[in-house]
Order: C-alpha cells, then structure tokens, then sequence
C-alpha cells in the first residue's frame, strides 16, 4: 500500500471500478444519504457508509453461498434499494450482475438463465420466486435463490430458498471473522473486469448479452457528469426497469460516480406521487411517459372551471411564444418577460410541482423520437427538458443535447470522448471508450457488430448536420423502398402518426409494395376521454377501437400527417393511402412488441398478414381473430371484423 | 409453520331472534375454532345477516346462549365484542366516503387509542406518540393489502372492488381476533374476487385471524373455507366440511329448488 501522503492521489486515480467508488463514497460522504426507499409510507434513508455496510456484507454471504470470481449473479424485480446493493456485492466479488426485464413471464426468462450460466438469482419477492419455480427443472444450474421481501414465502420449504435477511446475517458473521475479505476483494477488481451484462431486448432474433467493464460505464457517466454538472446534492427517481441501460447509466454509474442520492418508489402506482415527495433534481423518462403525463394534465384542465381553463391557455400560449427561449438564453422582449413572470406564479410553477418537476435541473428522455410539440410544451413550462441517444452497446452514451443548443430534431452532439462517423449507406457508427467488450459467448456476433476500424455500428440511419447535431432517420435495416423506387422510412412516418395524443403506437408497411398502408392502435386513456365526451358508450378497448367515430377521428390525424408528408418531397410518396385500428393493443406479452416497447415490426406483420393483405387487396373489412395472453401466463381469444378505411393523399409541395 | 386450527373460540346455542311475529332465526347452534374459516351460507333471507349481527351484538335473540372463550352470555354486547377482538365489513360499505384511506384506518384502530380528547387535540406527549405508533399498525395493514397508492385518496373516489378492500382493511386496523365479514365478494368482477380470495386467506395465514364469512359465491365458499353452516328460512340445515355440505340433499334442494 501506499504511503500516507500519496494516499488521496493514488486513491483518486484508482477510482476505476465501482466498489471502489463506493468504498470511497463512505469515507467522503459517509453521512449524506445515498438511498431512499418509501416503506411503511415514510421514506427510509441510507448513508453512504451505511450502504457500504450492507454491500459488503451482502457480498459475503454470496460469498458463503459459493459466488466466485467470474460468476453471473440474476437480478429480477422493481428498483429495490437490495437489488441496486446485489450488484455492487457481485462486483465486489469479480462476479457479474445480470439484470432480467421483472415483467417478463417465467419462459422469456429460461433463455436468459441459461445463456448466462445462471447459478444465483436475487428477487425481489414471491412474484419473482414463483417464476423461477416454474422454471428451475429447465434451469439445471440455478442453485439458489434469495429473494428480499419475505411476505406469502413462509411455507416454501425449498432448501435452496434463502431470505435476503439470512444470507445479511451470514454476511456479517463472515465479515466479523474475516476483516480484510472485503478490502482483499475489491483490491483484486480491475477497471478492464467486466462490470454488468445488459440483455439486448431484441427486435430481432434472441437477445444477446452484452458485456459492459467498469471502464465503459465509468466513461459514460463522467462524461454526463460533465456535460450535465452532476453534483452530490442530487436527487434521482429510479422507477425504470433495472435490466434497461438507462436506468444502470442514472441510478448505477452516475449515482456512483457523483454521489448522488438514488430514491426508490413503493410500487409502480406510486411513482406520481413519490415523485411529488422527493422533487428530483435529476429525471429520466421514455417519451410515453411524458406523453401521459401531459394527457393527464390535458384531460384534468378540461374538467376545471371556465377561469382556470381561460388562465391555462392563454399562459401556455405566452409560455409557447418565448418559454423555450427563455430557457435557451435567447433573446426575449420585455412585455413577454413580464407575461412569462406573471405565468410562472399563476401556471408553471403549479403545474411543475403538480408534475413533482419543481427540482428538476436537468430531464433527459430517449428511446423513442419524441413529438416536437410535446418536447416544446416541457421547455416552454421551464423544465431543461433533453434528449439523448446511445444504445445497450454504447452504455447508452452517444450524443447529448447540450445546455441552451437544443434542436427538437436532433439528438443533440456527441459527447465528450464519443467519434462519430456515417457509413456509406448511411448508418451511424461511433467509437469511444464506452463500447461494448464483447456479446456474452457470441464472437460471431461481436465480429458482427465492430467494423474494421473499432467503430461500433449501430444499425441506425442518421446524419450529422452543419452544426454538428445528429439527426437519426430510422434503423437502418427498416428503411426500404417503395416499388417505385422512393425511400420508405417506416420508423419516421409511424413517429409523426404517434405525435397525436389519439394514436399510441402504429407500424407501417410498404417496402416493395406501391403505397404505404398502416396498423394503429389507438391510446385507451386519451380516446376514451374523448369518447366520453361526446358520449359514444364502449365497452372496453376492441369496441371503443371499431367505432365508427373513432375511425373518423384518427383518419383526421392520418390526413394531417399525409399533408405534412406531402410538403416534404423526399417523403411525398410516402403518404398513407389506407389504414385500419387493430382490435387489441400490441402487447410485449404477446411478443408484438419488445420489453422496451419497440415494435417487432416482422413478427407483427407476419401474424397480421391476413390484414395486410386486406389492406393491399382493397377490401373493405377483414375478419381476425388473435390469441392473447395474460400477465399469469394464461391465454384467450379476441375477435372482430376490422373495418379499412381509405385515406385522403395530397400532392406533392400541395397543400 | 403452517396453519393450525385450535379449538372451539366462539360457541353459538340455542339461539333464536324474533322481530314480531317474524323468526329470522330458529334454534339455531353451530361453534368456530380458532383460526379456521368458517362460512355461513343460504338463500335470500335465510338469516345469515341476522346470525352475524347476533354474533357482534347489534340484535339480542330472544332465546339461546354465546360462549366465547368460555364466558357465557346471553348475548353479545356491540362495544364488549369490538374490545373483545371482533371486527367487521358490511354488505353496503360502510366507509366515511369524503375521507382519505388512511383516515378510515386510523378510525378504525379508535379502540385502542388511550389518550383523551383534549390531549389528542393538542397533538401532545403521550397523544403524539400513540398515534405515531397507531399509524405504523395502519402502515402496516395498507402494506398487507396493497393498497400504498391510495392511501390519501378520498373513499368516495375509488372503485367498488377497491372500497371494499379498504373496508377489510378498516377492519384488520383494529388488529381483530375474528373477523366477520359480510359478503365481501358481492358485486365483484372475477379478477376482484380472486384478489379478495387471496387477501382472505392470507390474512388467516399470516395473522392467524378467525373469519366467519357470509358469502353468496358457492365457488368461493367451497374453496376457501374450513367449514360450513347451511341456513334456510331461519333453521339451521347443514353444517360441516364442504365436501359434505356439497352432497347434503336438503342443502341441494335449498337451493336448486324440489321436484314436487
């Protein structure tokens, strides 16, 4: 060991894996609170050094239970403030954690298991515990499972059943016994170690596990750290699924790298509410989720009194004019400043707190294109709302929206340490130290995926504007060809259709073919609101979706999103001529859409292919009947006869 | 450790209730053991609101006798049985509606609260304590039922299947030994029914609360309970394990109706 002096040196440079920075944390920070769990309705807090206390002995009682150098350790369940510390034990240890989606049925998770020589699994609860159960005979190698939430677990008698609080228990015997264990262990961790596996969700094919080192993640979050001046005195709301790379970016690296305090929700019906309680300062969100809470906030104003309603608009009318600039450091004259002001105290304010966004110094969202007009209502009302982009591969770090140089298009620059580059075809590839060590027992795949020259491609189509900002286009494999030779970029057509509150997801056909046709599901909450309204009776979602009105209403959207293609000739051609509203919503269950909820576009149109065929042949209407299942694994039967309607196109530079 | 049933805890003799010339109940006797579920079953107007209403002492029958853990009564008394461990759900919900959740429950545990009025008035000493205390109880039960996201929801704006899991839970706040519930299902879609189920039973295994639940739902009453007392026009016509009930003529014919 070092000399005293050059202690703190040494030490600051040697910050490379994350049991390091933890054990760092408890001296700094020891006092300042790195956990927060809601329990018993009050929040539960942890220090710094507290958690490093529970790591450790967490880590040796994985260690009493045989855990070793190089193992893969499961992690199923909701943000649980033991489930965050599990991966910082099998780090400790030289083991790899290994994140599962915890609302995946019980046989998505057999193929996991099993790729990653599964031995030990950590769940949260009897949810969880049932799964494995039911899959433990396909699972020859898992030998124990410890769950943390003992609650309905009494009378399982199974030996290699283990409740979080024995193995703490054994832990800290273990600790007590053997003091340097600890120390030893994370002396021996590298920063070239590999840190966790990320399974991909996998759009196409069988999820791949991606292999990420405490360098990579360290890289990414320094560098958000960076750009976003991540500070210790922050506060995150970690309610996104841990095996997502978001969500090991913001609560896991960063909270660790900048000492950040990491709150977790009760349950995911809460998450509202806890968000009002803890105000973060730091928030992550897919686009959907904005999308919701806007509705929410839409639906809400629509219900209040003529005063309020009149007050609303006209300040998020004055917010639309000059809110965003104002953030952005432009200039702004002197009456809208005075407005803004005034809006800021009647409007924004309480509506940011009614958000629980009044804390929020920074907000990132990603994932999925976000409409402009939803991303400009979030600035308008203050809130430094930005986009980024990154995949599994790349720890989800790429580009950044930097502060006050922010474009609704684009995904903002790259970030500090990140090379871009455009392929021939037009595919995004980057380098950086953030890349991918390989895909678990896949070298073909590894192979695959880094060209010759270290850049990782990302099988996404964009370009780098003049500035600089990169624009994504589509996947670069979605993109093909009309018949008539014009581009065909689903992604971007189904993106503008998906802008409108009415429509929650579409999928778009026309490669080889000689017009664009559309599915889409329309959003129970905001339609049936509108529904509602005007007093249309349904009962439940396949009705509502084969109302006549509701068919009118979403041709309105298509038309506008023909008209706003038809402006644009590089899309011109790609307007849609015909559409129908699926009878039931696409559903991950049903493998129509992945765990994050991107469309698996070949699986979609090859169990539809009925209605496609509809859709091209001109009929009016089309019977289906689809098998559906259920989140306990049960399934049934939906039926209807889908109405098609045919859809006004405009032509080109028209309208 | 599994469930274990004990031994007789509440024993019914005799009893009969008139209202007029009307005999809601005749001569009626049946016993529940601790910890086991017991279930009252009948047509319309067979008696078994009545049955449960002379077990927690609203009615006085005119005839018979209680023996609860050995004491004898002629008959119940509503405060002495709620001290004594009993707690309740109504077949019409009886929640105050334009109260949040975690309100109902704390006035659910009102029993068992010490202090006086003025004290609890000035939140002070002794009064703040016990209600810090009272409220991880609450705490506690919301865990147990699930119910974390509307604890500061006014009643009145939930759903029916969710008010009647706040009414169990108002129940179980006040820490019951048994517990009477009267058709807790009624009205339910199937989801909420098993939810219900589930909740039933684990508030029997875990807590090892007592249950004497009236329930119109034969499916539900012959796969969760222990025992079961049939009733028809105020007379007792069965009684035993549910198999038994299941194949007892009278009880089919109570039902189904008679061939004449």
């Amino acid at each position: 060991m070092a000399a005293a002096p050059e202690a703190s040196t040494t030490e600051a440079s040697s910050l490379d894996t994350f049991p390091r920075l933890l054990a760092h944390h408890a001296r700094t920070l020891a006092d300042a609170p790195a956990m927060r769990e809601k329990d018993m309705g009050i929040w539960q807090g942890w220090t710094w050094s507290q958690v490093a206390d529970e790591v450790a002995a967490l880590a040796c009682g994985l260690a009493e239970l045989g855990f070793k150098r190089g193992d893969r350790l499961a992690i199923i369940g909701d943000n649980r403030p033991r489930l965050y510390w599990s991966m910082c034990a099998a780090q400790i240890l030289g083991g790899v954690p290994v994140p599962l989606y915890q609302d995946a049925v019980a046989q998505e998770m057999v193929f996991v298991l099993l790729d990653a020589d599964i031995r030990i699994a950590i769940v949260e609860d009897q949810e969880q515990v049932d799964k494995l159960l039911e899959v433990r005979e396909q699972c020859p190698h898992l030998q124990h499972i410890l769950y943390d939430d003992p609650r309905g677990l009494r009378h399982y008698t199974q030996p290699f059943l283990h409740g979080m609080d024995e193995v703490l228990a054994m832990g800290r015997i273990h600790n007590t016994n053997q003091p340097d264990f600890i120390v030893q262990e994370i002396a021996r961790g590298k920063t070239d170690d590999v840190s966790i596996m990320l399974y991909t969700s996998g759009t196409t094919g069988k999820p791949k596990g991606v292999c990420q080192t405490h360098a990579a993640f360290i890289a990414a979050a320094r560098g958000g750290m960076e750009v976003d001046h991540l500070a210790a005195d922050g506060n995150i709301l970690s309610y996104l699924p841990m095996a997502w790379v978001g969500d090991h970016l913001f609560s896991y690296a960063q909270a660790l790298l900048a000492g950040f305090t990491v709150n977790c929700p009760e349950s995911a019906e809460t998450v509202m509410i806890d968000m009002r309680e803890i105000g973060p300062s730091y928030y992550f969100a897919p686009p959907r989720v904005f999308e919701n809470l806007l509705t929410q906030v839409m639906i809400r104003m629509e219900d209040a009194g003529r005063l309020k309603r009149g007050m609303f608009h006209y300040f998020m009318a004055v917010a639309k004019r000059c809110g965003a600039d104002l953030l952005d450091g432009r200039p702004v004259s002197g009456a809208d400043r005075l407005l803004y002001a005034l809006g800021n105290i009647f409007v924004y304010g309480p509506l940011r707190n009614v958000l629980g966004m009044s804390r929020i110094r920074v907000a990132y969202t990603a994932g999925a294109a976000i409409g402009p007009d939803l991303f400009r209502f979030y600035r308008s009302i203050g809130i430094n709302l930005k986009q980024f982009y990154g995949q599994t591969e790349t720890c989800a770090y790429v580009c950044l929206q930097p502060d006050r140089q922010i474009k609704y298009d684009s995904v903002g620059k790259p970030a500090p340490g990140v090379e871009i580059r455009i392929a021939d075809n037009g595919e995004i590839l980057v380098k950086g130290p953030m890349l991918l060590k390989e895909y678990y027992k896949r070298p073909d795949a590894t192979a695959e995926s880094i060209n010759a020259d270290g850049y990782f491609m990302t099988g996404d189509a964009g370009f780098l504007d003049d500035d600089g900002h990169l624009k994504i286009i589509d996947r670069a494999k979605d993109v093909g060809k009309l018949a008539g030779g014009a581009m065909f970029a689903p992604n971007y057509i189904e993106n503008k259709l998906k802008f409108f509150p009415h429509i929650k997801e579409a999928v778009c056909f026309g490669h080889d073919r000689d017009m664009v046709c559309a599915f889409i599901n329309i959003d129970m909450g905001a339609v049936g609101n509108w529904a509602e309204r005007r007093g249309i009776a349904y009962a439940g979602y396949t009705d509502l979706a084969g109302k006549s009105e509701v068919y009118e209403l979403i041709q309105q959207c298509v038309e506008e999103v023909n008209a706003e293609l038809g402006r644009d000739a590089m899309v011109a051609d790609t307007q849609v001529h015909r559409f129908l509203v699926l009878h039931k919503e696409l559903d991950p269950d049903d493998d129509e859409l992945t765990r994050t909820r991107k469309v698996r576009r070949g699986f979609v149109a090859e169990k539809y292919a009925v209605l496609i065929e509809a859709l091209y042949g001109g009929k009016p209407s089309q019977f289906i009947e689809t098998e559906v299942k259920f989140e306990d694994g049960r399934k049934g039967k939906v039926a209807a006869d889908l109405v098609i309607r045919d859809v006004r196109t405009f032509a080109k530079g028209a309208a | 450790m599994a469930r274990q049933i004990g031994d007789v805890i509440l024993d019914l003799k005799n009893i009969s209730l008139r209202f007029g010339g009307v005999k809601a109940l005749t001569d009626i006797s049946f016993d529940v053991r601790e910890h086991e579920i017991r279930a009252i079953i009948g047509p319309n107007g067979a008696g078994k609101s009545s049955m449960l209403n002379v077990i927690n002492g609203v009615y006085r029958p005119q005839e018979g006798e209680i023996i609860f853990r050995g004491e004898h009564r002629r008959n119940m008394d509503t405060h002495a049985a709620a001290e004594a461990g009993f707690a309740r759900t109504f077949q019409n919900i009886a929640l105050f509606k334009g109260m949040t959740v975690l309100d109902n429950l704390m006035a659910g545990r009102n029993l068992k609260m010490k202090s006086n009025f003025l004290q609890h008035a000035l939140w002070w000493g002794p009064a703040k304590r016990e209600e810090l205390a009272h409220r991880r109880k609450v705490e506690e039960v919301i865990d147990f039922l699930d119910i974390e996201h509307i604890r500061k929801t006014p009643v009145g704006r939930l759903p029916y299947g969710l008010q009647k899991r706040v009414e169990l839970a108002r129940a179980l706040a006040a820490e019951p030994q048994i517990l009477l519930l009267d058709e807790p299902m009624a009205g339910m879609n199937v989801e909420e029914k098993q939810d219900m189920c589930r909740f039933i039973l684990d508030v029997n295994d875990q807590l090892g609360t007592t249950i004497v639940l009236i329930e119109h739902d034969m499916g539900v009453v012959m796969d969760i309970s222990d025992r079961v007392v049939v009733l028809d026009y105020g007379k007792k016509i069965g009684d035993g394990v549910p198999d038994d009930v299941k194949n007892n003529p009278e009880v089919i014919a109570a039902y189904l109706g008679t061939q004449h």
